[in-house]
């Protein structure tokens, strides 16, 4: 009987110790709230950013304001966002295009930043889990992002209305939240890519270079290369058969949306374009009958589904390779 | 010491990086309440040590017990108990001297309201009272060495671990700093670990020592213990230094009997004794009838450099 008490208590004892947070989590994400939000690093990206997705706005606005009698009134708080308007291109652009620069310049420099300052070791002599500071780390930079992201959709929203006048019906503020949401799970994936890349390179300058590197390749030239490999896998001239160019036309989309910038500009596509109901190639018979019309939200969001769980693994996994990483890490100082 | 209980004792610990041998069956019991340099010279394997010590590498085989606890598997309760200062500390530069302690403080848990009178206390103790609200960018070496021990002060763990706390410090600060840390032992009863390979400076303070050279520990004990085991069955070296000093004299020592070998060097004269010879207590009538006094007088050997290096030239290296 009194056996058994003990060894009770032992378990109880070491699941106690196993399991009850450190409560280093919650320090370390404060702190690294703060650092990130006074930052001047932060202050300049941000600024930027909101220049740039504000004369969007502006312009976008301009534009809907001469062509709303033409089109009509529906969705046209969404319009705001998907406009371009003379040399500008729309809002949405302007944010997957500068996004991944936020999530980018946020993690750096989080942990080689952390070896440089010879304050690793002091910090890992602390009573924490050693886990509790790069999730500390990476928790603050997506509440950072997520602030910015919000505080930049809301201000458009905001100044939409003053614009425009058209007060958005529910759901076109339903697209919009979930529009931010996607946002903000995108740029969380590249505050883990650069998390992870900070953990890779010791110098910072590497570090912040091999993520541009990583984001232009995302940007510019994975479409170009899917293109190119979808060419030369089913070579499509004038006389092709309709099936080869179906193939190769589906093939460059597939091979296009393993990039998550693809993938997030798809999804955002499909969010503030109810119209939208496929990006793929579409053959007539599928479309006679077909009457042309808005989707609901849930629809939109039922083809958006593969995109954003491809966003939320592929965070997820690079994520988890920092995670890897760092915990396997030697900690020397010099 | 008899009636102390060793806080940390270390089984066999070995730690190899890849092929490259960092520390090798170190077997070490350092006592509570007791000032032990472990003293080596760099890539000794000391800073491994440490960090095993801390549970922040794992040891490829043997065991280290921190009061008890195996640092591998209690990682946490273990760096509750033990302050840790790392070779060339540093702090958050664009964070004010307080605010860095703030942070230390909040995660090792300390309560908010006790925690600013100890930040208060730390930063008097250690003179930077009046830097509190500096950046840390600021400072100098000095200063952030003695942050990083108002750092640990604030902590309060039962046992420091200091690595080469004074590197790169002015001697007036390497003083004051010694000063703190016997402070911390005698009126606080600390056990204090201190890593370094600058021997006279820790000489001074520590009540044992330990050699570490290429990852292994050579010897350890008392200093003056230390200096008989190392020069036991090796002939005494006397070092002399005398006024008015003439060549003659010269002659006269090596017609000593147990003199082996008698050479000047600089303003010094060295006599080797034959082995198992100490001539010491002639050496002063001598003198003393040929009205020659005796400004400098010194057996090697018993002083920690001699031993130190007595050790490295044994393992063909220095």
């Amino acid at each position: 009987m009194k056996e058994w008490q003990a060894k009770l208590k032992e378990f109880i004892n070491w699941w106690r110790e196993a399991f009850s947070s450190s409560g280093g989590l919650k320090v370390i994400f404060l702190k690294e709230l703060a650092d990130n939000l006074s930052s001047t690093r932060m202050g300049i990206l941000f600024s930027l950013v909101a220049v740039a997705c504000l004369s969007a706005l502006y312009v976008a606005a301009q534009s809907i304001r001469q062509s709303v009698g033409q089109e009509g009134t529906s969705f046209v708080f969404l319009r705001l966002f998907t406009t371009s308007g003379g040399s500008l291109p729309p809002f949405i652009s302007f944010l997957s295009f500068l996004g991944p620069l936020l999530g980018l310049a946020l993690g750096f420099d989080a942990i080689n930043g952390e070896y440089n300052k010879r304050t690793l070791s002091r910090l890992l002599a602390q009573p924490i889990y050693r886990d509790d500071v790069i999730n500390g780390k990476f928790l603050a930079g997506i509440a950072v992002l997520a602030i910015m992201i919000a505080t930049l959709g809301l201000l458009v929203a905001g100044l939409g209305l003053v614009f425009i006048g058209v007060p958005p019906r529910g759901e076109e503020i339903g697209r919009m939240l979930a529009y931010l949401i996607v946002s903000i799970i995108y740029v969380a994936f590249w505050l883990s890519v650069s998390l992870l890349f900070s953990l890779l390179f010791r110098q910072a300058a590497t570090s912040a270079l091999a993520g541009i590197a990583v984001w232009l390749f995302f940007a510019i030239f994975a479409p170009m290369l899917a293109g190119i490999i979808a060419d030369g896998l089913f070579p499509v001239t004038d006389e092709s058969p309709p099936e080869l160019v179906l193939r190769n036309a589906v093939w460059k989309q597939n091979l296009s949306r393993l990039s998550p910038t693809t993938l997030y500009d798809e999804a955002t596509l499909y969010l503030l374009n109810p119209g939208i109901r496929t990006l793929g190639p579409v053959l007539i018979q599928q479309v006679i009958g077909a009457i042309p019309g808005f989707l609901p939200l849930s629809q939109s969001l039922l083809l958006i589904w593969p995109h954003l769980v491809g966003l939320i693994a592929g965070t997820l996994i690079i994520f988890a390779l920092a995670y890897y990483y760092f915990m396997r890490q030697e900690i020397r100082t010099s | 010491m008899g009636n102390r209980s060793p806080i940390i004792v270390t089984e066999n610990l070995t730690k190899h990086y890849g092929p490259v041998v960092a520390v090798q069956d170190l077997n070490l019991e350092i006592y509570e309440g007791e000032v032990f340099g472990l003293l080596g010279p760099n890539g000794a394997g000391k800073t491994t040590t440490i960090l095993m010590l801390l549970g922040l590498t794992e040891p490829t085989s043997g065991r280290a017990l921190v009061a008890g606890l195996d640092p591998t598997r209690n990682a946490l309760a273990v760096k509750r108990l033990v302050g840790y200062l790392p070779d060339n500390v540093g702090f958050y530069d664009d964070l004010t001297a307080k605010e860095n302690l703030l942070y230390t403080g909040r995660l090792n848990q300390i309560p908010e309201a006790e925690l600013e009178q100890r930040i208060k206390t730390a930063l008097e103790q250690v003179g930077l009272a009046d830097h509190g609200d500096r950046k840390v960018r600021e400072f100098s070496r000095g200063m952030r060495q003695r942050l990083g021990i108002a750092d640990l002060i604030v902590k309060d763990p039962r046992i420091f671990i200091l690595d080469e706390p004074t590197l790169g410090i002015d001697p007036e600060g390497v003083r004051e700093l010694l000063d703190l840390i016997v402070r911390l032992s005698r009126e606080k009863g600390k056990t204090i670990l201190i890593s370094s390979h600058l021997l006279h400076q820790i000489q001074q303070i520590c009540d044992r020592v330990g050699i570490f050279v290429a990852g292994r520990l050579l010897a350890v004990g008392p200093l003056d213990t230390l200096g008989r085991q190392v020069m036991a069955g090796k002939p005494l070296e006397i070092e002399l230094q005398v006024e008015p000093f003439n060549h003659d004299l010269l002659e006269v020592f090596r017609s000593l009997e147990g003199v082996d070998r008698v050479e000047s060097q600089g303003p010094y004269i060295r006599l080797r004794c034959a082995k198992g010879k100490d001539i010491r207590p002639q050496l002063t009538g001598l003198l003393a009838e040929r009205k020659v006094s005796i400004l400098h007088l010194r057996a090697r050997g018993h002083d920690l450099d001699d031993i130190y290096l007595e050790y490295f030239q044994g393992e063909g290296r220095i």
